[in-house]
């Protein structure tokens, strides 16, 4: 999976009051945070991590980097994650909301120009439940268990995550991709390192209005011939077209990007998609006693 | 945010594409004399919002006297709940034929892409789903950016003569430097006509600037609000994150996606949202806020029920539970309000809201369940 306990991560805009807090929760769950990252910080600690001015700096004291965690504001995010990703860190995930479209566009394509893996922007990241969170998940609603999540939703995947764990399934992997319309990784790509996971056995898929990240992974699904099973869940049924609704990406236009269309594509592939998310861990539980009894 | 018609309009002749000769007006009188020098004209209300012709926003005439009812009826009236300050009035082109151009972010692609058609006033994505052999879409590298085989290939592709393609390519490459320089996620002319003396002309212009790059656009970052309702308006005054819709349950969640999921489970269960409201964004559900976002929609004369979802990891219950409650206490009108709660201090929460008589679930159908029916009772 993208990340597991020996992953070692730095957390760029650590001194800031979001990279901060959720420095400590990380370190608290076991998460192996190796350095800090603020400019002009430098030779500073926050919980017990030492910061530096820069990447190049925190890497030539503290050796490998495996990941960044980027709490960097907006205006200067993009910068943040170009630093990573020269200075060869390979997984960046990007909390931070609000950065340029245009600017997000550039990012993502230089990643994937050097094979760097971006997860967000405007994500809560990425957890691997009992090994290690890269993010600012509530890391109390996320059991162990077989269930992937892969989310363009922050307290959305929360509430799947605890449904999830609560009706015994729990989570084996839960990645947010991000709000943003352009983001690092989308629904294809995670499904795809999610096949790859020994502990997942079913992907919840939670969507949202705007753009085709579904129905792309649903023509995607439909085409393979080894898969685990999807559930998913849509929100915004009842959003109007043409509004934003909170997150940039999740906007209804130019006739693309409504609730119907994302449905119809994905149940066409035979993946079920429940009305309510107290449904998904039922939806789920059925599809497990067909396949085996 | 959306430029207004003419606002992309006068963007567009700064790039060199051609619009018809037209006029802005506030007043009735100019209108008229607008139409009286124009003769056959078409009256266009300028509203940040698309549909307007469907409306009754769009408009043809000759008569000066028929221009002053069209005019007067749209600057009373507005258009989708818009008010109309302004109108274009436009010289009536002779079409010879309608074409479809834009340039916009392809997401799934992550990168610039053009959109063109030979069939022009159509919505193109629709058109993409239904006759995608009549959509040209050309994907840009975002290092290499725009070269000028682009608009060679649409120009063949659309059917223009060779003698045609130099004016087309500065069109093409004026949406590029749009795109650019504006930090827009579209630039489109729909239609792009042909006119009876063979120019390229746009009939209609629009511009989406991305609302995160707004900070480095002062000029424009003021204008954001027109595209409002009033109740967005006060809402993201204060912080909001917030969309008016029909309905008469009032919503607050903490996250977009919680937000629009609860907004769908009352649809669900036969109710109505009345609005989109996360507290999340800009701030998170502190005590101050939360009390701010209820008063807001107890005060609010279509709502007849509040529903409160937190989902809270961080989110501490006791403090949003205060926060709903001194809004109750505050707010001279009294209408339920109905809290879903999860997060931590969830018990010391619930038992600061029953202690005042309110309704406090963890089960989120079940709140949602409740709203519901209190809005039927």
């Amino acid at each position: 999976m993208l990340a597991d306990r020996s992953t070692r991560v730095i957390v760029q805009g650590i001194t800031g009051k979001e990279g901060s807090f959720h420095t400590k929760l990380m370190l608290e769950y076991g998460t192996r945070i190796v350095a800090g990252v603020t400019p002009g910080k430098g030779g500073s600690q926050v919980h017990g991590v030492r910061v530096y001015d820069t990447v190049r700096e925190a890497i030539g004291e503290v050796g490998r980097v495996d990941a960044s965690v980027v709490f960097v504001p907006a205006k200067n995010a993009h910068d943040a994650v170009l630093e990573s990703i020269e200075n060869g860190v390979r997984l960046i995930v990007v909390i931070t909301e609000g950065i340029p479209l245009h600017e997000e566009l550039r990012m993502v394509s230089y990643a994937r120009s050097r094979s760097v893996t971006i997860v967000g922007p405007n994500t809560p990241g990425l957890i691997v439940p009992g090994e290690t969170k890269l993010g600012i998940m509530p890391a109390n609603y996320y059991k162990p268990g077989v269930v992937g999540i892969m989310s363009r939703s922050g307290t959305l995947s929360y509430e799947v995550a605890w449904q999830l764990s609560r009706s015994g399934l729990g989570v084996s992997v839960a990645v947010g991709i991000g709000g943003d319309p352009v983001t690092g990784l989308d629904f294809v790509e995670v499904y795809d390192k999610l096949l790859k996971d020994p502990r997942t056995k079913y992907v919840v898929l939670v969507g949202e209005i705007g753009g085709d990240y579904e129905e792309r992974f649903a023509k995607y699904y439909s085409g393979l011939s080894e898969k685990k099973p999807v559930v998913a869940y849509i929100a915004g049924r009842t959003a109007p077209r043409e509004k934003r609704m909170g997150h940039a990406g999740a906007i209804i236009s130019m006739g693309l990007g409504d609730y119907e269309s994302k449905v119809k594509a994905l149940q066409e592939s035979g993946i079920p998609v429940a009305r309510r998310v107290s449904e998904i861990p039922t939806v789920i539980q059925s599809i497990a006693s067909k396949q085996y009894f | 945010m959306r430029l207004l018609e003419y606002e992309a309009k006068q963007v567009f002749r700064e790039y060199g594409i051609k619009t018809p000769e037209g006029v802005l007006c506030r007043s009735p009188v100019e209108v008229k004399e607008a139409v009286a020098r124009l003769g056959e004209s078409v009256i266009k209300a300028q509203v940040p919002v698309g549909g307007r012709g469907l409306a009754g926003g769009v408009r043809f005439t000759s008569d000066p006297e028929e221009a002053v009812r069209i005019a007067s009826e749209l600057f009373e009236r507005g258009v989708r709940g818009y008010r109309v300050d302004a109108v274009l009035v436009e010289k009536k082109v002779c079409v010879n034929r309608e074409l479809y151009l834009s340039v916009t972010v392809d997401r799934s692609a992550k990168s610039i892409v053009y959109l063109a058609s030979r069939l022009g006033g159509v919505e193109i994505e629709e058109l993409a789903k239904k006759k995608p052999e009549e959509v040209l879409k050309i994907n840009l590298d975002p290092f290499i950016g725009y070269s000028p085989f682009v608009a060679r290939t649409i120009a063949s592709f659309i059917g223009l003569p060779p003698s045609a393609w130099g004016e087309f390519e500065r069109i093409a490459v004026g949406l590029y430097r749009i795109m650019i320089d504006y930090d827009a996620e579209l630039v489109e002319i729909n239609p792009l006509v042909v006119d009876c003396g063979g120019s390229l002309v746009a009939l209609d212009a629009k511009i989406l600037v991305d609302d995160n790059s707004l900070y480095r656009h002062p000029a424009l970052a003021g204008l954001k609000s027109r595209e409002l309702t009033e109740e967005e308006r006060s809402a993201r005054e204060k912080g909001f994150t917030y969309v008016s819709l029909d309905g008469y349950i009032g919503v607050i969640g903490n996250g977009a996606g919680l937000t629009m999921a609860t907004m769908d489970l009352i649809e669900y269960y036969g109710g109505k949202p009345a609005n989109f409201l996360d507290v999340w964004s800009g701030g998170g559900a502190s005590r101050d806020r939360v009390k701010e976002a209820v008063k807001l929609l107890l005060e609010n004369p279509r709502v007849k029920v509040v529903l409160v979802n937190i989902f809270g990891g961080m989110t501490r219950c006791d403090e949003v539970a205060m926060g709903v409650r001194q809004a109750l206490e505050e707010a001279p009108v009294k209408k339920p309000i109905v809290v879903r709660l999860m997060g931590t201090n969830q018990e010391e929460g619930a038992r600061i809201l029953r202690e005042v008589g309110l309704d406090v679930y963890e089960d989120v159908d079940e709140a949602v369940r409740k709203a519901v029916e209190l809005a039927r009772g």
